[in-house]
């Protein structure tokens, strides 16, 4: 029996190697009903790989060594790819950053949303045809029986990208992965899609992990946050503190970085020195030690998540030794 | 102030569509009647969605498209449709940065042979080449060591480091930056627009600013021109342009920016734009803006309307506005 708040996806100690390297390290999160999750960070630093150990779409060469995957209570990663499947497109499903290559080509788009209620829920042709257009329609796409028939080079990518998330949550899964889901699109459209999506959450109940590097997407949509950097989770929490108050000098710096529209026009911005380091480069201790400029010696041990004290938030963690004097950044 | 470095003046640039199996034919007007002045030293951004025409007017001005119609004068001078030696030479006073620069170089020159190309072209000697290389790669915050590296060696921000050496290696007066820091890390994109600033202010440089990005674009501009469909929609000063806009457009694209701020950013009202960019192929008869536009009356269906003052600071193309 689940009890009612019981979180719909939890990644628990999760630990994915590529050839040896700990490319996900220690990973533990939690989405609830309706809830949306972001996952920040930069490129590899995990983030696309947690979301997709989830559906078991790592590459080949990936391996998780060590954690839970729990989807409404059971484990996923023990399951083999026929019990995968009935898990994908049913009660979990993923969207991606490149729409038009994302859906086949040679297939119209009625099609390709209705597909999961054949596979999954064996809906007559007929009826599944019906169901695809009023989801479509939901999402926003007008005229949508015309366009049922049409092949995704007829459609803009905005549109493709409507498409891709009328086909993901056709069977009402408990859980979307959105990967980068706006970031190949311009902004007027962008604004669009997290439109939609804040009103499917609210009217489906789906829960919503949301990739991304875009800082003013998170702040638009997310409800909690995890930053990534280096295959760990560095801090989590609520929105609100973690822009408001984050504890973490990579958050902190990420964010102190980025053009604002107060900001001082000219000026020299933030920045964070050094570059991301490749996988397997990582240095030992806190993996953020070698860019970070409160890095001393206690950082060659590696921090854990842990609470952030005195906050107004009781679920705000960092994992930083410094993290009380991260005023010594401002 | 002075006189503008690179002025264009009503800018065409139309593409003819082969007709025959499978093909309609027609022409795409991708930049139409596009006017704007570049000064010494300033930076202006061309702004707008995927289709609007800011990269085909850069490419204009670069020559890497051919202007169907317009001038455009760089130092007084006319150089619009230049070939051959004067293309050429023009190169060494007009150079464009891409925004992907892992594609940019070559992956088996070495970064010393990628950014010492240009001069190579232009008749330096070898050791005025290695000098000079030297120099640019300092310029732009690399070590010297790196000169001997392959690209494949250096991170994304390293490498556009490069392409910008290179870029530079000519002392060109004008730059095109054509989305420069879209295919970097973030951690990585405020290293390299401190450093484009710098360089505009040590090197007086005229910048081409590209970019969807609008908190880049308010950061780092002067000036900034909003396309749409091929034509300018909104033009002027960026305070005026961001505290004031006046075009329905422009309006539309500032609330789609989500800032990074989630009290501000859920507080603020949002004008969310119905529909997608009208084809380039058939583009409404009278403002191109018509089909999202919320604050349309019978006038914009016939009528185009002419960039006018909009007593905000900025020229808008807009009836209702300018009024």
């Amino acid at each position: 029996m689940m009890t009612p708040d019981a979180p719909v996806l939890a990644i628990d100690d999760l630990v994915i190697e590529i050839d040896g390297n700990r490319i996900v390290d220690h990973v533990s999160l939690a989405v609830g009903s309706g809830r949306i999750l972001a996952i920040v960070g930069e490129s590899g630093c995990g983030k696309s790989l947690t979301a997709l150990s989830v559906l078991g779409l790592l590459p080949k060469a990936a391996e998780i060594r060590q954690g839970a995957i729990r989807l409404n209570g059971r484990d996923l990663t023990g399951l083999d790819e026929a019990a995968l499947s009935q898990v994908r497109g049913n009660e979990a499903t993923i969207i991606f950053q490149e729409p038009v290559a994302s859906l086949n080509p040679l297939m119209r788009v009625g099609e390709q949303v209705e597909e999961a209620l054949i596979l999954h829920r064996g809906l007559s042709g007929k009826a599944a045809r019906a169901e695809a257009i009023a989801m479509m329609t939901r999402v926003g796409i007008p005229d949508a029986a015309r366009r049922a028939r049409q092949y995704p080079f007829e459609l803009s990518g905005g549109m493709c990208q409507r498409i891709m998330i009328a086909s993901a949550l056709i069977c009402r899964p408990a859980l979307l992965i959105a990967d980068e889901p706006t970031t190949a699109l311009d902004v007027t459209i962008q604004a669009q899609i997290l439109d939609l999506m804040r009103r499917l959450r609210e009217e489906v109940g789906t829960a919503i992990v949301l990739i991304t590097h875009d800082m003013g997407v998170v702040a638009d949509l997310a409800d909690d946050v995890c930053v990534m950097y280096g295959g760990r989770i560095v801090e989590s929490g609520p929105v609100e503190p973690i822009f408001a108050a984050p504890r973490h000098p990579y958050t902190k710096l990420l964010l102190a970085t980025i053009p604002t529209l107060q900001g001082q026009r000219k000026a020299i911005l933030r920045t964070i020195e050094g570059m991301v380091p490749s996988a397997g480069a990582w240095p030992d201790g806190c993996r953020f030690r070698s860019r970070c400029p409160l890095a001393d010696g206690a950082c060659l041990e590696p921090p854990p998540l842990a609470l952030v004290e005195a906050g107004a938030f009781s679920s705000h963690a960092a994992a930083c030794w410094h993290s009380a004097r991260i005023e010594a950044l401002a | 102030m002075s006189a503008p470095l690179l002025q264009v003046r009503d800018l065409k640039v139309h593409f003819k569509l082969r007709q025959g199996v499978g093909a309609r034919g027609g022409v795409v007007k991708a930049v139409d009647g596009v006017s704007f002045d570049v000064h010494a030293g300033r930076t202006l951004a061309l702004v707008g969605e995927s289709g609007c025409g800011k990269s085909t007017t850069a490419y204009a001005v670069i020559g890497l498209e051919q202007a169907t119609g317009g001038t455009i004068l760089f130092d007084g001078r006319d150089v619009t449709g230049l070939k051959g030696r004067d293309r050429a030479a023009l190169a060494q006073e007009i150079q464009i940065v891409f925004q992907d620069p892992s594609a940019a170089l070559d992956p088996k020159m070495s970064i010393c042979d990628s950014i010492a190309e240009p001069l190579a072209i232009a008749g330096w000697s070898r050791n005025d080449r290695r000098r000079r290389v030297i120099e640019l790669l300092d310029r732009v915050g690399l070590p010297a060591a790196f000169s001997e590296r392959l690209p494949s060696a250096l991170s994304g921000g390293q490498r556009q480091r490069v392409v910008i050496a290179r870029a530079l290696a000519l002392s060109p007066r004008l730059l095109i930056l054509d989305e420069p820091v879209s295919a970097l890390d973030v951690s990585i994109r405020s290293q390299v627009l401190n450093l484009l600033l710098e360089l505009q202010r040590e090197l007086d440089l005229a910048y081409l600013f590209i970019s969807h990005d609008l908190s880049v674009v308010r950061h780092i501009a002067d000036e900034a021109m909003v396309l749409y469909l091929g034509t300018v929609a909104e033009s002027g000063p960026i305070d005026a342009m961001f505290e004031a806009p006046r075009h329905p457009y422009t309006q539309a694209l500032l609330s789609a920016i989500p800032l990074p701020d989630p009290v501000l950013q859920r507080r603020r009202e949002k004008i969310i734009l119905t529909g997608d960019l009208p084809s380039p192929l058939s583009p409404p008869p009278g403002c191109p803006f018509i089909s999202r536009c919320p604050i349309r009356v019978d006038i914009c269906a016939t009528a185009r309307p002419a960039l006018k003052d909009a007593r905000s600071g900025t020229q808008a193309a807009c009836f209702v506005r300018t009024a």
